[in-house]
């Protein structure tokens, strides 16, 4: 590992993430809608926590689900790097690819640790009052969650040739993982079936573990959310380092 | 000793052999020009000695190290400039040398002063500041070629360095690649379909074509191969008398007239023209890599063809049957 390398790679990602503003603001204008528009707009739906509104409750699912988007997208983007020849450079420099890989994942955890604070930011201002610790802890929580996630989303975009399947994947797999996740109800009363597919999903995890530092209250307990997140990291970490092992020039 | 030693290298892709059992072997210092027509495997050749693709079969010390178990070293040693660009459309000039300068380990305090003798080597010096997606054409291969030097490589690899560029921008690349062996004795591998670019920067040049090096020798040598002198004629040629001339090499007819080469025109230009028969006009020029190219390439081109428009019935019907 090559510090010094990953240092770079996130100081390249760093830059241009603060000089693209706009995608800044597009990423959080679906999750925006979900919790000012069905939040708000879903009277009639009753929160499962007790004390807490419906839109109270899913703010900690549309914390996971900027986490989510930001992540894999940001994954998915290595696809236009590798198109664009600008992964080349990267490619034939003298660092191992654990080290690339692990440079681009860092990258991509902090677009997602910057969106969830801005989100958190609002939240905090329009829906949910949370104490420094409170938001201190959700920001913790958003560190493992987005790296085994752009690990997901970068893993997929080195297997991929091109771009058109990025609507395919955000079809079957993102909206998928978000909406099995539990983000928009409560899982521990759902049917069986979701439940079940619930238990595979990393984002389930990740929602629980932000709802109960959030409104106390979770489907499992936190040991558990910790234990599966932390499988999670592993896991991605060491499919997508092999993913990027066999990385070649395409031609 | 030997920069690079190729040892049967072989690059098959699914069903097309991209290098087909290249052995060569290039000397430090040395300019080694690699020509040959789009598809030849002149890229799928640089990309496996800069360890970007792992070959099929065979192996390459590049700077004394194996590209199959020591890339990590071997990409310490080389730089490249890749044909399509590869610099940061999102950063500025100074940034991408930055980066890179920090992926290749050079010390921290060392990089600015390195940046900035790049910049002026390149004439960029002014807009280093600037966002490379400003950059014209050539000041990107300028950017490119000043990033594949700044971490001081033993062997640099350009690949198509001026494709694309206008007349001002190649000249000046041409003499950053002089002045680079002058001044620095680095090894250089350039490909490039430009034959006048081959002539004038290379020291020795290997033909390559279907994967194969069909010729290799200087640029004056491959000319001598040819002739030294083009002679064109149209009329009613005496061939066989032509043929036995001790001076001609080399008798093509194309359509009516005839393509002869023949060495020193100075002085046996009269006696050709004496020898000919009835000639209706002359024409005479210099041999060009272009006219080598034609010679060792283009009778294999035209070859290939009719072989292939023979046998593509029987191809399609083995690949079927390798696929059941």
């Amino acid at each position: 590992m090559n510090f010094n390398a990953i240092y770079a790679l996130l100081l390249r990602e760093a830059k241009i993430y603060f000089r693209e503003k706009e995608r800044i603001v597009s990423i959080l204008i679906s999750p925006l809608l979900f919790l000012f528009v069905m939040g708000r707009g879903m009277v009639s739906g009753t929160s499962p926590v007790p004390g807490y509104s419906y839109q109270q409750f899913i703010f900690p699912g549309i914390l996971a689900m900027v986490i989510l988007f930001t992540s894999i997208t940001y994954g998915l983007y290595i696809i236009w790097d590798k198109r664009l020849d600008f992964l080349k450079e990267v490619l034939a420099a003298p660092i191992s690819r654990t080290t690339l890989f692990i440079g681009k994942s860092l990258g991509g955890m902090l677009g997602a640790v910057i969106e969830t604070l801005l989100l958190l930011i609002i939240g905090a201002v329009f829906i949910l009052p949370l104490n420094p610790l409170k938001v201190a802890l959700c920001l913790a929580v958003s560190f493992p969650v987005s790296y085994m996630i752009t690990n997901i989303g970068l893993t997929i975009g080195a297997k991929m040739k091109s771009m058109e399947g990025f609507g395919l994947i955000m079809s079957f797999l993102t909206w998928p993982l978000f909406f099995f996740s539990g983000a928009l109800f409560d899982i521990s009363a759902s049917e069986p079936y979701i439940k079940a597919i619930s238990l595979f999903d990393p984002v389930t995890y990740s929602v629980d573990l932000l709802r109960i530092i959030m409104l106390g209250h979770g489907a499992f307990s936190v040991w558990i959310d910790l234990g599966a997140i932390l499988v999670f990291c592993l896991a991605t970490t060491i499919v997508g380092v092999s993913a990027f092992g066999k990385l070649q020039q395409e031609k | 000793m030997a920069a690079i030693k190729t040892e049967a290298l072989v690059k098959k892709f699914a069903e097309v052999t991209a290098v087909d059992g290249v052995s060569l072997e290039i000397t430090e210092g040395e300019v080694f020009g690699l020509l040959g027509p789009n598809g030849a495997g002149k890229t799928t050749l640089i990309s496996m000695l800069a360890t970007l693709v792992k070959p099929t079969s065979g192996t390459a010390l590049v700077a004394g190290y194996d590209i199959n178990r020591q890339s990590l070293e071997v990409r310490r040693q080389i730089g490249i400039v890749f044909q399509e660009p590869s610099v940061d459309d999102l950063l500025t000039g100074r940034e991408n040398l930055y980066l890179h300068s920090m992926l290749y380990g050079i010390p921290r305090r060392e990089i600015n002063e390195k940046i900035d003798k790049m910049l002026a080597l390149v004439n960029l010096s002014d807009r280093g500041g600037s966002f490379v997606k400003t950059y014209s054409g050539g000041m990107r291969r300028r950017l490119e070629i000043a990033r594949g030097l700044i971490h001081s490589p033993k062997i640099l690899f350009l690949d198509e360095p001026t494709l694309g560029l206008d007349p001002a921008s190649r000249k000046a690349v041409w003499d950053h690649i002089r002045e680079l062996k002058e001044a620095h004795n680095t090894t250089i591998i350039l490909t490039t379909h430009y034959m006048e670019e081959a002539d004038s920067l290379a020291d020795r040049i290997g033909i390559i074509y279907s994967g194969k090096i069909i010729e290799l020798d200087t640029p004056s040598a491959l000319k001598k191969k040819v002739g030294q002198d083009l002679v064109f004629i149209t009329g009613r040629i005496n061939e066989e008398a032509l043929r036995k001339l001790p001076f001609v090499k080399s008798v093509e007819r194309e359509n009516d007239r005839y393509k002869i080469g023949i060495v020193d025109s100075g002085k046996n230009l009269q006696a050709l023209l004496n020898a000919g028969g009835d000639i209706a006009e002359v024409e005479v020029r210099r041999v060009t890599l272009d006219d080598v190219f034609l010679k060792f390439a283009g009778h294999q081109i035209s070859s290939d063809a009719e072989e292939h428009a023979e046998n593509i019935f029987e191809r399609i019907a083995t690949i079927k049957s390798a696929r059941k």
